[in-house]
């Protein structure tokens, strides 16, 4: 009885020194707590190639760094929004209500981008897209808490234009998938080609064979073909492009076609092609030159455009994390610091413009065999420089 | 107005375009024609919605691709892809299918597209979820000169060329052999053939294999003028379902002739319809109402041909 009564006490104050002691390790865990961050891309499916890229880049700087960004550890959580808009919105509404994300990054599609963005930034959640850049979030739904890491949509589009009406290029078909993004990058490229095009073909977007459009081209016999044939479309224009034999005797100017994924897949086919982006894996300054070589060492293929917004994405958020020592809960400071962009970007300078939205250059990229016998994309000019979307304008930001 | 658009069309088409463009056609016909050859006799004998048929094909390209990758031979490719693809439809038959023969069509489609999803990912798995390179081969690379200024590139009329010995291959087997006679009279009354001592089950299996083989001959031609990547099963598979109901269920010659049809079409549509419409109407407008017309033509069609012919052109069993 007596060893009972004497033992409460000390039972007592056992408990009471292992809640102080959990109290401590709480509170210093609430210290070191990392900082989730939700990874939201196409990750499967046909389009999942770009997400992939878009993912394995951004790991790969935190990895490198530790599984920290700007000194504090993160935590990614991955998500798949399967390319549906629906899927997205669920995604992100798990992400902000049971996760509490400050942060999310990533969205492969234009349309993906438009169902989430207004959710988002109306949560004051920062959103750090690394590929879409519809015209809407450029323009009059511009956010203090929407930072874009690669282009406004129409500038990949315009760099071409510029380039067509430089060369005067006096007879151009346009070719694009009839949908919204298709009617942009046209809509784009003409902005800044001066000539008025000589036809406009607009196959239906679930299209696969072109033979019919490639037959029309030839009967047209222009100088110069503008395509805008993302993902497997493109890969299939290409190569179809080159069966019918126009490879070489009609130019083929092209945006988000011969991107880094899809070049290995046309073959030879694509060889000479032309297109327009911000970035290429041939750029000589020492961020890219590190980029490429740790990106083929870790995943032994030469890392595409979007490969490179989200690097470029995870260096920005670095800088951003670090100028705040993590604190991203205050709001304030943490869109200055991603504002200031004080990383060393793989595309050379960067800036951002009032809508959040790179100034930067672009660039006209040739198909090319490398060294090694790989297909990639060399520079081969650069019309526009320090460029500034077509929608800042219309943002209320300055 | 159709016949005005069409004459429209006509005039301001150079005679080279045109044949150009009947030819092409024939080309999306017959491709379209060794994947509904399958569907329909899987549809029309063992009553089976098969969605997966689609796969099928996609696994064709993949297998051509791989291989052809590895030898550097697309002939290699070829002649390993269509048997491979063939066993692959009997293992799936046999392992996942035949037990749903006698559920109802529900059950059917949720089994097939699941099998989709997990071919899709499959693929995703092995080869990466990068599209992959598949190399025409060489001495196809050319084209086929016609005379009079016509010429056609020479893949492109290989494949109107095999579609057409298969075609005849299957009119043999189908109409001069004693299994071809098995097959048409399993797609008229399978329970009588069944009660007259035929080994149906054996014939399902053959059936599906057989469909799973052109599927994968149409999937390794197609290999090398379209991206093979996951997920390049499904956009072909709905043209196909169009051609299988336009043609009658269950009547290769009626997938023959209409997947001609909906080839023919398509293509010739897709060109005429926005010129023919610039002629006659605002260019503007043409240019934004054609391409959209012109991508349901083949879907208007088959509402045509169901309104006059609910059972399609090639019906084969009007009793039924």
């Amino acid at each position: 009885m007596k060893t009972v009564l004497t033992s409460i006490p000390k039972l007592k104050s056992v408990c009471l020194a292992g809640t102080i002691a959990a109290l401590f390790i709480a509170a210093s865990a609430q210290a070191q707590a990392p900082i989730k961050i939700g990874f939201m891309a196409e990750l499967s499916g046909p389009q999942g190639a770009l997400g992939k890229d878009q993912y394995d880049a951004f790991m790969m700087v935190v990895e490198a760094n530790g599984g920290k960004l700007g000194g504090v550890p993160v935590q990614i959580i991955r998500e798949d929004s399967q390319l549906k808009p629906e899927v997205a919105v669920q995604i992100v509404d798990k992400l902000i209500e049971k996760d509490n994300v400050p942060i999310i990054t990533g969205v492969t599609f234009s349309n993906i981008m438009m169902a989430v963005h207004k959710k988002v930034v109306e949560k004051q959640v920062f959103l750090i897209g690394s590929n879409a850049g519809p015209s809407p979030i450029a323009g009059a739904q511009c956010s203090p808490f929407f930072f874009s890491s690669s282009w406004q949509n129409d500038q990949q589009a315009e760099v071409v234009g510029k380039y067509a009406n430089d060369k005067n290029i006096d007879k151009i078909v346009t070719i694009a998938p009839n949908y919204q993004a298709g009617k942009d990058f046209v809509a784009g490229f003409k902005r800044y080609y001066q000539t008025p095009v000589v036809a406009e073909l607009w196959p239906a977007v679930t299209q696969q064979d072109f033979s019919a459009e490639i037959a029309q081209i030839q009967a047209a016999n222009p100088k110069a073909v503008y395509a805008f044939m993302p993902g497997g479309l493109g890969i299939n224009f290409v190569k179809q492009w080159a069966q019918a034999g126009l490879k070489g005797k009609i130019a083929l100017l092209t945006t988000s076609t011969t991107d880094g994924i899809g070049l290995p897949a046309m073959g030879d086919a694509g060889l000479g092609v032309i297109s327009g982006t911000f970035w290429g894996p041939d750029f000589a300054n020492p961020a890219n030159q590190k980029f490429v070589k740790d990106f083929e060492a870790k995943y032994k293929r030469i890392p595409s455009q979007y490969a490179a917004q989200a690097y470029d994405s995870a260096l920005l958020l670095d800088s951003a994390i670090a100028k705040v020592k993590g604190n991203v809960a205050d709001k304030a400071a943490f869109q200055v610091a991603l504002k200031a962009a004080d990383f060393k970007s793989v595309r050379g300078d960067f800036k951002f413009n009032s809508n959040n939205f790179p100034i930067q250059d672009l660039h006209i990229f040739e198909a090319v065999k490398d060294g090694q016998g790989r297909y990639t994309l060399k520079t081969i000019a650069t019309p526009l420089k320090a460029d500034k979307d077509a929608y800042f304008d219309k943002c209320s930001m300055k | 107005m159709l016949l005005g658009l069409i004459f429209e069309s006509l005039t301001c088409m150079t005679l080279t375009l045109w044949l150009t463009q009947i030819l092409n056609g024939l080309q999306f016909g017959v491709l379209l024609f060794l994947l509904a050859a399958g569907l329909t006799l899987v549809f029309g004998i063992m009553n089976f919605v098969n969605l997966a048929h689609g796969s099928l094909y996609m696994m064709g390209a993949y297998f051509a691709a791989a291989v052809a990758a590895k030898t550097g031979n697309f002939l290699i490719g070829a002649l390993v892809a269509v048997p491979a693809t063939l066993v692959l439809g009997i293992v799936i038959e046999r392992v996942a299918l035949s037990g749903l023969y006698a559920r109802d069509h529900l059950d059917q489609v949720l089994a097939t597209f699941g099998l989709v999803l997990f071919f899709n990912e499959l693929v995703r798995f092995i080869w990466g979820s990068s599209p992959v390179y598949s190399p025409a081969p060489e001495w196809l690379s050319g084209a086929v000169d016609f005379g009079a200024g016509i010429s056609y590139p020479a893949y492109r009329f290989a494949i109107i060329v095999v579609g057409l010995l298969v075609a005849a291959f299957l009119y043999w087997l189908i109409n001069l052999t004693r299994i071809g006679m098995l097959i048409r009279a399993g797609a008229s009354n399978a329970p009588m053939v069944s009660a007259l001592g035929v080994n149906i089950k054996m014939l399902n299996t053959l059936i599906f294999g057989l469909g799973a083989g052109l599927a994968g001959l149409a999937g390794l031609m197609a290999a090398p003028i379209l991206s093979v990547q996951s997920g390049m099963g499904e956009a072909i598979l709905i043209q196909t379902l169009v051609v299988i109901i336009v043609g009658g269920i269950g009547s290769i010659r009626g997938a023959f002739l209409a997947a001609l049809i909906v080839g023919v079409v398509d293509t010739l549509g897709r060109i005429m319809l926005p010129i023919g419409m610039a002629k006659v109407m605002d260019p503007s407008i043409a240019q934004a109402a054609g391409p959209a017309i012109a991508s349901m033509l083949i879907y208007l069609l088959m509402a045509v041909v169901l309104a006059f012919k609910p059972l399609g052109l090639f019906p084969v069993n009007a009793s039924r």
